[in-house]
């Protein structure tokens, strides 16, 4: 009888899982979004186009003058790039902490920590983001009311990385979204 | 430990008030922002419909505040609050893009931008860029509040029986 007990108490021991298994989807995940934002970054930091423009005709020699388009010339998009960099890295930090593991938790509150600051991440891209489509969309349609001219009719290839930046961009934000809830949905009540 | 549940539940409720009230006086203040001004010969009006921003920022903030007004009559201990504190999110990024969005071209209307050949609008109509300046500060106000709101659903999720100041 008491062996038999013995063997229960040792079986119960053996079934305890000393590592919690790891969860690829979210690892995947957040490899994409990473993947997503540094692309956006990139392609709309180095984004940048030089054009000649003859501005006037003296007899029978133009003069042309060259005109560089930029990303640092306007605020929406120097935001945009600030906010993508941020992005990513803090993607490449969340894939560090996971494949490191519970190594650096305190009492549970890595947990807390992640699902705090993916929320952060993801205000902060999809506010870059917002700010870049209607700044792209101002360059593009131009706005008759307050006099501005369009520019992507001169400029064509800048404003077309431009728009493939974004559309990063936007892939990058709806799996960010994911993540979040993901992570969010972690967390389990203390009782 | 009732009085600090109801505490809570107030406090709680107070907050979706008062995010309430931030979206929908950015959206009375931005949708009643016209100017008219004469520049040399022409007249022109100044109205929030004129860029797509300004209209995306009137029509997200509309939504939230539709959706923080059916919120306020959920009732307590339903289980819809997890879709409640999903919805809240996807508020939230969608509040913080729009008032991003029109703080860009805001900035583009109050100093123009020389390289592309702007040129800034506000010195000809100064009351409407005043009126904009204010809908944007109760937007950013909305966002911090339902950005406050986030994180009281994280924390309720974890100590549910714990009752602490909200």
């Amino acid at each position: 009888m008491a062996s038999g007990n013995v063997e229960k108490l040792e079986l119960s021991f053996s079934a305890v899982p000393d590592k919690p298994k790891k969860d690829w989807v979210l690892m995947s995940l957040r490899v994409l979004a990473f993947l997503a934002t540094a692309s956006a970054t990139l392609v709309m930091a180095l984004n940048k186009q030089t054009k000649n423009f003859v501005v006037a005709t003296i007899g029978t020699t133009p003069i042309t003058v060259s005109i560089t388009a930029k990303f640092h010339h306007t605020p929406a998009f120097i935001f945009f790039v600030i906010a993508n960099g941020v992005a990513s890295l803090h993607n490449l930090v969340m894939i560090g902490v996971d494949i490191l593991g519970p190594r650096f938790d305190y009492k549970g509150l890595r947990f807390v920590l992640i699902a705090i600051l993916d929320m952060m991440n993801l205000v902060l891209a999809s506010a870059g983001d917002g700010a870049a489509t209607f700044m792209s969309e101002l360059g593009r349609n131009g706005n008759t009311h307050a006099r501005w001219d369009k520019i992507c009719d001169k400029f064509e290839s800048y404003c077309n990385r431009g728009g493939a930046a974004l559309i990063a961009s936007f892939i990058a934000i709806i799996l960010l979204l994911v993540t979040t809830v993901m992570s969010i949905s972690k967390l389990k009540p203390k009782n | 430990m009732e009085s600090i549940t109801k505490a809570r539940k107030i406090c709680h409720l107070l907050l979706r008030f008062l995010a309430f009230g931030a979206t929908l006086s950015a959206v009375i203040v931005m949708a009643t922002s016209h100017e008219k001004a004469s520049v040399l010969v022409f007249q022109f009006e100044a109205k929030y419909t004129n860029t797509p921003a300004f209209k995306y920022f009137v029509i997200g903030n509309s939504l939230v505040t539709v959706y923080g007004f059916l919120v306020l009559f959920l009732p307590p201990e339903s289980f819809l609050w997890r879709l409640a504190v999903a919805t809240d999110l996807v508020f939230t990024m969608l509040l913080v893009s729009s008032i991003s969005a029109a703080l860009a071209i805001a900035q583009v209307g109050k100093k123009g931008n020389s390289h592309a050949a702007w040129l800034p609008i506000c010195n000809s109509v100064p009351k409407f860029c005043n009126q904009v300046t204010g809908a944007l500060v109760a937007g950013a106000i909305a966002v911090i509040i339902y950005m406050i709101l986030l994180l009281n659903s994280i924390h309720r999720v974890l100590d549910p029986l714990i009752l602490r100041k909200c």
